[in-house]
């Protein structure tokens, strides 16, 4: 396999040279084939409706583990806040979905017409994406001085901070929640009768890890693994640590709104309960699990968390004894994670030959 | 209004209590190991559980006894009991890290787990009921001057100020308490000179435990219903007044706890009682964000 | 105009006083020493004139500006680059990554164009990759680009974290203690090494020092500090029949 040096392009030094065609193609062609899977599936019933959610929630994970990734792994910060900026992006789109495309007992008709939310659905979360990155500067800011343990209490408080002011608007619901979005759903669904969900769930997360990638392996986003290896030398060395930071904790919070927004969508109900610190648990767990600076560790931890959390239904409470557990007994004998912050093809050198991973 | 301000202030000295007492099992650990054992807000929990059990225990079998006589056993037998929950999470989940020499993250996450696993398993094995503490010694209302206070609420708060002149003891004029401060300033330097640093953090969880089931006792004599969630948010708050404190320093536990209570008061004599915690975690986020290692504590200077 | 002027630099730490009074103008393409007994206040120097601490008092000018108070990633951009005492290479970066990210403060694009591969970062990344390599060439390091800092002997890791101040095209470089660890052999070849940086990359340097020999041999100004005060200030001949200097160096005690 690798006895034809010209077809992996990669250098000795184990830099990546010139893309080849199928390391250029191999995503956009991935991504369209996902596409058309899924749409199959959504439009012939092959999957249950259960199945399809799994998926879907699978995506979602994806997101939340990539982009706390970031932060906890790339960046090497202790954020155990994201569900606060979960629950901000779910708000913020769901919100603005009712608000704008449909009818609702609180806000009234729907202000544009319903069938919009066909172009409207993508743009409402990601501006649900953009308030929560927002909000990540109240933790960002604070990072300028402090680190470790203390930025950690930060995260934690900044999360309450979040569920609480949801609780105490109500306006949205306040503790008791926030519907509607299924009525959101249904009006693409009329406008365009595909699995938009199915179809949205995916193409995010995919851009999810497409920005993030682009991002992490630039010389410009190097500076944050630079930070996470030493920040007196990254800062004395030229690295603007705190535009980093900043970089870093509004990517990462702006994609876990972009996560949350699709949650709440996917469920159809939101409530503030459900982005506490429990959320963000498991969003640690997630990161932990795939290994600190791995995407690739990320996706594959997020898929298998997702089906371990489905197989461990049936357990109800039990799921919640059983699953950290798991990830103490990790912590003892494989804390690296699955992958380290090693990328699946530095464990399998083959699969360079179709995608650069760095 | 004069009576008014007092009543807030001994609410809040209440609070305050509760706070400091939790806060400080955070602050000690951190000052010997530079863990945060996010369990510990859990192990506040199962101290109630546990003094739940004792009273009950000894109501039922040893009917009759008189309340401050089952309160009195039930307090030591309580603290005794955390402090074994305690050092058992040390020995199973910390101790073969720290051994490894594990990265100190491993460590943080495994206690988070610690403490998903205690409140999860105390559901699991009681059910979601919530259970009444009994209630042990007859509340008595004092009304001085338009102020009133019961004598549980005096109780709370002397105790919380006995436990400090306690520590401050320990930790300043005893051998151990000297060794537990060594282990902060040089973790490398201590063994060497002979010091047994396995007993001295053992001492450490034995010290902090038995102060949360003390806690435990307490709050759920003052609010008589148990449940498994009531140590999380509690215990957060507790460890975040640790932390404005200046975590790893027993003053600072203190001065945070009731910082925090005081605030939490203040908030509700003000605005709606929803918007405690959020006004609470506010200022605290904003007091970290001035003086980043908190009140007492000292700030670590970068060498290079 | 001198590259570097520092006039009446005084910094305490709390009460203590670290350093008082200090006066030191460096001319271009010069190589000057800094030294003192341990825990002189010498680091210190070079914290303040990285920005990394914020002076108490004083002045520092570098080439006519102003820069205390600025933050080190701003200085570092105006052209002044340093190395550190216990080596400060980020361990799990690969070399060449190393030398990549000292350019962080002439990257010329943001983080748009990170994410979108405009044609501007494509450019840029490909100049940053060039000029990396070819800087690793001329040090002869090239054979080392791929490998981990961590991996790397502490010789080397030197070497590394000197081409990394180089990458910063400086024009002052402050070296802390070069010439720590080496054994004999290493600190010959440094010398000629650090001569062969100053004529090729034309920077002024200053360094920190304890290896008399390296000082000696090759600084043509030598100031040295102790407790923060300023004792001696001259050519290695003058500084070394300094009696202040020997005092300071041997103690009070009669030799």
């Amino acid at each position: 396999m690798s006895s034809q040096p010209t077809s992996v392009a990669v250098r000795p030094d184990g830099t990546a040279a010139r893309p080849t065609a199928f390391q250029r193609w191999s995503v956009p062609a991935l991504t369209l084939a996902g596409l058309a899977v899924l749409l199959w599936v959504g439009q012939s019933g092959a999957l249950t409706k259960y199945t399809q959610t799994v998926i879907m929630f699978m995506a979602v994970n994806v997101i939340v583990s990539a982009s706390l990734n970031l932060v906890n792994g790339y960046m090497g910060e202790f954020s155990c806040g994201h569900g606060g900026f979960m629950a901000v992006g779910a708000y913020v789109s769901s919100v603005l979905g009712v608000l704008l495309f449909a009818k609702d007992r609180v806000f009234g008709p729907p202000l544009l017409p319903p069938e919009w939310a066909l172009v409207g659905f993508p743009l409402i979360v990601l501006v649900g994406g953009l308030a929560a990155a927002l909000a990540g500067l109240l933790v960002a800011i604070p990072s300028f001085r402090t680190r470790g343990d203390y930025l950690a209490i930060i995260t934690i408080a900044a999360n309450y901070i979040v569920i609480s002011a949801v609780e105490n608007l109500d306006v949205i619901g306040g503790s008791r929640g926030f519907m509607g979005m299924k009525r959101v759903v249904k009006a693409m669904g009329r406008a365009w009768d595909l699995p938009w969900m199915l179809l949205w769930s995916f193409g995010f997360a995919v851009f999810t890890l497409w920005i993030l990638r682009r991002f992490v392996y630039s010389t410009y986003g190097k500076g944050v693994m630079a930070i996470c290896q030493d920040e007196v030398a990254a800062e004395i060395m030229s690295v603007n640590t705190n535009r980093m930071k900043v970089a870093a904790f509004m990517l990462s919070s702006g994609l876990a709104g972009v996560a949350g927004g699709l949650f709440a969508h996917i469920v159809g109900y939101v409530n503030p309960g459900s982005f506490g610190i429990l959320k963000s648990t498991e969003a640690l767990v997630m990161v932990y699990l795939g290994g600190m600076g791995s995407l690739s560790g990320s996706v594959l931890s997020a898929v298998l968390f997702t089906l371990l959390l489905e197989a461990l239904r049936p357990l109800q409470i039990i799921k919640w004894i059983v699953v950290p557990l798991l990830l103490i007994l990790l912590m003892q004998f494989r804390p690296e994670g699955i992958l380290g912050n090693r990328e699946l093809a530095d464990v399998f050198p083959g699969l360079r030959r179709f995608f650069r991973f760095k | 209004m004069l009576s008014t301000i007092v009543q807030n202030l001994l609410n809040a000295l209440q609070w305050g209590s509760f706070y400091a007492l939790i806060a400080l099992g955070y602050s000690l650990v951190y000052g010997v190991l530079l863990l945060i054992n996010f369990a510990h807000g859990d192990v506040f929990m199962v101290g109630a559980y546990i003094g739940f059990f004792v009273a009950t225990f000894l109501l039922t079998q040893a009917a009759g006894l008189p309340g401050w006589v089952v309160l009195a056993v039930t307090i030591p037998a309580t603290m005794a009991l955390t402090a074994v929950v305690g050092v058992t999470l040390e020995r199973v989940a910390y101790r073969p890290l720290r051994r490894k020499g594990a990265n100190r993250l491993y460590v943080v996450i495994t206690a988070l787990m610690a403490g998903l696993i205690l409140e999860h398993g105390n559901l699991a094995l009681l059910g979601a009921s919530r259970k009444k503490f009994p209630e042990l010694i007859n509340e008595v209302v004092y009304t001085v001057g338009g102020v009133s206070f019961t004598n549980l609420k005096i109780a709370v708060i002397l105790a919380a100020f006995a436990v400090f002149v306690l520590l401050h003891f320990i930790v300043t004029r005893t051998k151990i308490g000297m060794a537990m401060r060594a282990i902060s300033y040089d973790k490398f330097a201590v063994p060497l000179m002979g010091i047994p640093i396995d007993t001295v953090i053992v001492f450490t969880f034995i010290l902090g435990s038995s102060m949360a089931g003390l806690a435990g006792v307490l709050f759920a004599m003052s609010y008589p219903v148990l449940e498994p969630y009531m140590g999380a948010l509690i215990g957060w708050k507790a460890f975040i007044a640790a932390v404005v404190g200046g975590i790893g320093d027993i003053r600072g536990a203190f001065v945070g706890g009731f910082l925090l209570g005081a605030v939490e008061i203040l908030v509700v004599a003000f605005f709606p009682s929803t918007f405690r915690d959020l006004i609470a975690f506010t200022v605290l986020l904003v007091i970290l964000s001035f003086k980043p290692t908190g009140l007492f504590g000292v700030a670590k200077t970068t060498k290079i | 105009m001198a590259v570097l002027e520092i006039r009446d630099l005084t910094h305490y730490f709390g009460g203590l006083c670290a350093l008082s009074h200090l006066n030191i103008t460096l001319e271009p393409g010069t190589l000057t020493g800094l030294i003192g007994p341990n825990g002189a206040g010498k680091t210190t120097v070079f914290n303040l004139v990285s920005g990394f601490y914020r002076p108490s008092r004083g002045e520092i000018r570098f080439a006519g500006r102003n820069i205390a108070g600025l933050k080190p990633h701003q200085v570092t951009a105006l052209g002044v680059a340093r190395t550190f005492q216990n080596i400060r290479l980020w361990k799990d970066l690969t070399v060449l990554d190393n030398i990549r990210i000292a350019q962080h403060h002439r990257l010329g694009y943001g983080f748009a164009d990170a994410v979108l591969r405009t044609r501007r970062f494509r450019r840029r990344e490909a100049e940053i990759d060039a000029y990396a390599r070819e800087l690793l060439e001329v040090l002869e390091l090239d054979h080392v680009a791929g490998e981990l800092p961590k991996n790397l002997p502490y010789g080397l890791q030197r070497k590394v974290e000197l081409a990394r101040a180089l990458s910063v095209e400086p024009k002052l470089l402050l070296l802390d203690e070069p010439a720590a660890g080496l054994n004999t052999a290493d600190v010959e070849e440094l010398i000629r090494h650090i001569r062969w940086i100053r004529d090729r990359f034309d920077v002024t340097i200053w360094m920190i020092e304890h290896h008399m020999d390296v000082v000696m041999e090759l600084c043509s100004h030598i100031t040295v500090i102790d407790f923060g005060e300023t004792i001696a200030s001259g050519t290695p001949e003058e500084i070394r029949t300094n009696p202040a200097v020997i005092q300071a160096y041997l103690g009070d005690d009669e030799i």
